[in-house]
C-alpha cells in the first residue's frame, strides 16, 4: 500500500525529516507516536503534498505510483486521505457543495459517472448518522462557527464519504472530550476494513484503545526510532519518552 | 502631450440654451456652465480624484446629441439589453443620456407612481418639488464633472413615489449608448422623491453599441422622507470603451432605510460616487459593492457619509477581485458633524489581488466632530488563503475549481444583498461562470 523510503524533508531550509522508512501493507493501522518537534506532523504533510515541505531525498511508493510526483489532489483522487489537526474555516463554502465535489472528483478520477442528487443524499444520510454529526452542521459554510469536537466528527464523515484506502488521522483526538472521542474512533473503526489501511499520529493511548492499532512507531527526531505492537504504546504511556531517548543515548555511546 | 478639449462644450452650451429661451432649465444650466468653465477636468491633484486619471477621457470630442437612430435597431439592442425580471418590471430607457419616453414602459398607475421627464415635471403641479431638490448634490460634489451634467439638463427623468406605497414591481433603468459612428458623451439625469412610508426598488444598467468611445457622466438625486425604503442596484457590465462617472446622491431627509449594492464586472474607467445623506436622526443605510476586473478596467468606489443628525447607522462593505491590469479604488468618506451623536458607522474593504499587475487603492476617511460616536474602517488587500487552497485540494478538488469555489465564496455575502431574486441569479451567475476555470488556464 505505502512503502516510504529513506525519506529526507525540510521547510525553510530546516531537515525535519532524516531518513524516515515506513511500510504499510492494506487492512494495516499504524499509530505513530512521539515527542513534540519530532516530525509527526511534517510526516503527515509530505504525505498530503503541502508545497512548502521540500523532500530531498527518499521514495514514497503509494499503491505502485510514486507519490512524490503527484499533486495534493491527485494523491487524494488516488485515495489518500488527511484528517486536518486544525481543519480550515472557509466561509461561504457550503459543507454539502464542496464533499459533493470532492465526492464526484473522486469519482470522475475512476472513471465512474457523477453521483446524482438522489444517490449523494443517501450516501450522506448513512455517513452522518455513523459519525453522529449533526445534520445541520453540512448546510453550514464549511467549518465556519464550528466547535472543536464538530471539526473533527467533520473531517472523519469526510473520510467516510470519500472511503480513502490510506488515511492519516493526525491528532484526531487533540480536543476531544470523551464522548467525542469515543463517536471519532467508532466511527473510524466501522470504517475500516482489510483493504484499506490507516496512520494514527497520536500523543495519547486513549484513541489507541479503541483503534487497537496493529504496528505502534515511535518518531524521534526526524526517525523512527523503535517500532512494536500495541503494548509498545502502553509502555511509551506509563515511562514516557525519556527511556526510549536513554536506550538510545546508550545504543550510541556503545 | 494632448490636452484635454473642452472647448467644442462651449457651442454646444449656446445650441442647447438658444433652443429653448424659456426653459425652466436655463438659469440653472447657465450657472452650472460656469462653474465647469471654471472648474475644468479635475486632475490627479485634487484629491477627490487621486487614484482616477479621467483627464485622458477628455482628450477627444464626444457628440452630445442623440442620434436618430432607426427605432427598430434601437429597439432590438434594448431587448438585448433587457435583465432577468423586466417583464415584471417598470421599465424606463435612456437613450445617449437622453429619457425616451417611447421605448419606456409602465406596469402601475399613477396613483402609485408619478414618472415623467424631468422638463415636464419642472413645468407641472410637481414644479416646486424639482426646484427644490434639483442639484442639491452639487453642495458635495464642486467637481467640473457633475457641473458639466448640470450644464446640459434636457430630458431627464422625474419619479415621484407617493405616500404609502409600496412599489412591487421594481424600476428598471437601462442606458442605451450609441456609440457606432462616434464618441458618445451621455449625460443622464434624475430625480427621484420617495415619499413618506413608500419602498421602491431601482436598478440601474448600461450598454453601449459600437467600437467608438462613450463616457457616460451621469447624475441621480434621490430623496428619501420618513418611513421609506429605498434599494438601489447599479449593474456596470459595458464593454471596454465606454466609461462612466455616476453620482448617486441619496438625502434621507427623514428617517428612512437605504440599501445600496453596485456590482461592476467590465468596462473602462467607472468612478461610482454613493453620497448618503443623513438629515435626519435615525437614518439607516447599507452600502455593498463588488467589482470583479480583469484586463484595463478601473473601477473607483467613492462613498460618502455625511452624519448630520444623531442616531445614524451606516455599514459599508465593499469587495474587490482584481485580475490582468485591472485597478479597483475604494474611497469612503465618513462625516460625523458636532450634533451628530451616538453615530454608528462602519466601513471594510476586502480586496484579492489574483494578478502580479493589478491595483488596489484604498483609502478610509473619517472627520468625527461628535465625541460619543462607534466608527470603524478596515481593508485588506491579499491573495488566497493557501491554508484554504491546500485543504481543499487534499478532497480532490484541483488547484483552479478550489481557487475558483474561494472566490465565490469572498464573493457571495455581497451578491447575497441583491434583494430581487431574478437579478441576483443572473448576477450569480457571471460572476459564477467568470470564476470558473477555463481552459488552458484560469482567465476571468
Amino acid at each position: 500500500m505505502l512503502k516510504i523510503k529513506d525519506i529526507h524533508a525540510s521547510i525553510d531550509g530546516k531537515e525535519i525529516l532524516k531518513g524516515l522508512n515506513l511500510d504499510i501493507q492494506p487492512g494495516e493501522v499504524h499509530a505513530i507516536m512521539g515527542p513534540n518537534g519530532g516530525g509527526k506532523s511534517t510526516l503527515a504533510s509530505v504525505l498530503a503534498g503541502r508545497e512548502n515541505y521540500e523532500v530531498t531525498a527518499g521514495t514514497i511508493d503509494f499503491d505502485g505510483k510514486d507519490m512524490l510526483d503527484l499533486s495534493p489532489e491527485e494523491r487524494a483522487r488516488e485515495g489518500l486521505f488527511l484528517a486536518f489537526q486544525y481543519p480550515v474555516e472557509i466561509p461561504g463554502v457550503s459543507t454539502t457543495n464542496f464533499i459533493k465535489t470532492a465526492v464526484n472528483e473522486k469519482r470522475k478520477h475512476l472513471g465512474q459517472p457523477p453521483l446524482d442528487a438522489v444517490a449523494f443524499l443517501k450516501t450522506m444520510k448513512e455517513k452522518t448518522a455513523l459519525v453522529e454529526i449533526d445534520k445541520s452542521l453540512l448546510s453550514r459554510s464549511l467549518n465556519e462557527g464550528f466547535s472543536g469536537g464538530e471539526k473533527k466528527r467533520n473531517e472523519i464523515f469526510q473520510m467516510a464519504m470519500l472511503e480513502p484506502k490510506l488515511a492519516i488521522l493526525d491528532e484526531t483526538d487533540s480536543g476531544l472530550d470523551i464522548d467525542a472521542l469515543r463517536i471519532v474512533a467508532n466511527g473510524v473503526n466501522q470504517l475500516r476494513n482489510e483493504h484499506n489501511s490507516i496512520i494514527v499520529i497520536t500523543h495519547y493511548q486513549r484513541l489507541l484503545d479503541y483503534l487497537q492499532p496493529d504496528f505502534v512507531h515511535v518518531l524521534v527526531e526526524g526517525k523512527i526510532v523503535k517500532s512494536g505492537t500495541k503494548e509498545l504504546a502502553l509502555e511509551l504511556e506509563e515511562k514516557g519518552y525519556d527511556f526510549i531517548k536513554e536506550s538510545l543515548n546508550a545504543t550510541a555511546a556503545v | 502631450m494632448e490636452t484635454v478639449i473642452t472647448s467644442y462644450l462651449d457651442k454646444k452650451f449656446d445650441e442647447l440654451q438658444k433652443k429653448d429661451n424659456d426653459n425652466k432649465f436655463a438659469a440653472l444650466r447657465a450657472k452650472e456652465f460656469g462653474r465647469f468653465q471654471k472648474a475644468g477636468i479635475p486632475g490627479y491633484k485634487n484629491e477627490e480624484w487621486k487614484y482616477t486619471f479621467i483627464n485622458n477621457l477628455f482628450k477627444k470630442e464626444y457628440k452630445l446629441d442623440t442620434i436618430d437612430a432607426d427605432r427598430a435597431a434601437l429597439q432590438k439592442e434594448l431587448t438585448a439589453m433587457k435583465l432577468p425580471g423586466s417583464e415584471n418590471a417598470n421599465e424606463l430607457v435612456f437613450v445617449d443620456g437622453h429619457y425616451a419616453p417611447e421605448l419606456s414602459s409602465l406596469l402601475l398607475d399613477n396613483g402609485q407612481l408619478n414618472i415623467s421627464s424631468l422638463s415636464a415635471a419642472a413645468n407641472n403641479e410637481y414644479k416646486t418639488l424639482v426646484e427644490e431638490n434639483l442639484n442639491q448634490s452639487s453642495k458635495y460634489i464642486t467637481d467640473g464633472l457633475l457641473a458639466l451634467n448640470s450644464s446640459f439638463i434636457e430630458e431627464g427623468i422625474f419619479i415621484l413615489v407617493k405616500k404609502n406605497q409600496v412599489i412591487d414591481k421594481p424600476i428598471y433603468i437601462y442606458h442605451l449608448n450609441n456609440a457606432v459612428e462616434n464618441n458618445l458623451l451621455a449625460q443622464p439625469r434624475s430625480l427621484i422623491i420617495v415619499e413618506e412610508s413608500a419602498k421602491v426598488q431601482i436598478v440601474e444598467h448600461y450598454h453601449t453599441i459600437g467600437q467608438m468611445d462613450s463616457l457616460a457622466n451621469e447624475v441621480m438625486e434621490i430623496v428619501v422622507k420618513e418611513n421609506a425604503i429605498v434599494e438601489y442596484y447599479k449593474i456596470q457590465q459595458d464593454s471596454p470603451n465606454a466609461s462612466q462617472v455616476g453620482t448617486t446622491h441619496i438625502r434621507q431627509v427623514g428617517k428612512s432605510f437605504v440599501h445600496t449594492v453596485t456590482i461592476s464586472l467590465n468596462g473602462g474607467i467607472i468612478r461610482n460616487n454613493i453620497n448618503i445623506i443623513m438629515e435626519e436622526a435615525g437614518n439607516e443605510a447599507h452600502m455593498y459593492g463588488l467589482y470583479l476586473i480583469k484586463e484595463n478596467t478601473h473601477v473607483d468606489n467613492h462613498t460618502l457619509v455625511d452624519n448630520t443628525k444623531p442616531n445614524c447607522f451606516s455599514n459599508e462593505f465593499y469587495k474587490g477581485i482584481i485580475d490582468g491590469h485591472a485597478t479597483g479604488v475604494f474611497s469612503g468618506k465618513i462625516y460625523v458633524r458636532p450634533d451628530a451623536q451616538k453615530t454608528n458607522a462602519y466601513q471594510s474593504n476586502k480586496n484579492i489581488l489574483l494578478s502580479d499587475t493589478a491595483t488596489v487603492n484604498t483609502k478610509p476617511q473619517l472627520e468625527i466632530y461628535a465625541d460619543d460616536v462607534k466608527c470603524s474602517h478596515g481593508c485588506t488587500v491579499g491573495q488566497l488563503d493557501p491554508e484554504a487552497l491546500f485543504y481543499l485540494r487534499t478532497r480532490g478538488i484541483g488547484l483552479q475549481d478550489a481557487q475558483a469555489m474561494l472566490l465565490q465564496a469572498f464573493s457571495s455575502d455581497i451578491l447575497e444583498q441583491i434583494k430581487i431574486e431574478p437579478l441576483r441569479k443572473y448576477v450569480d451567475t457571471i460572476v459564477t461562470g467568470r470564476l470558473l476555470p477555463q481552459e488552458p488556464a484560469m482567465a476571468l
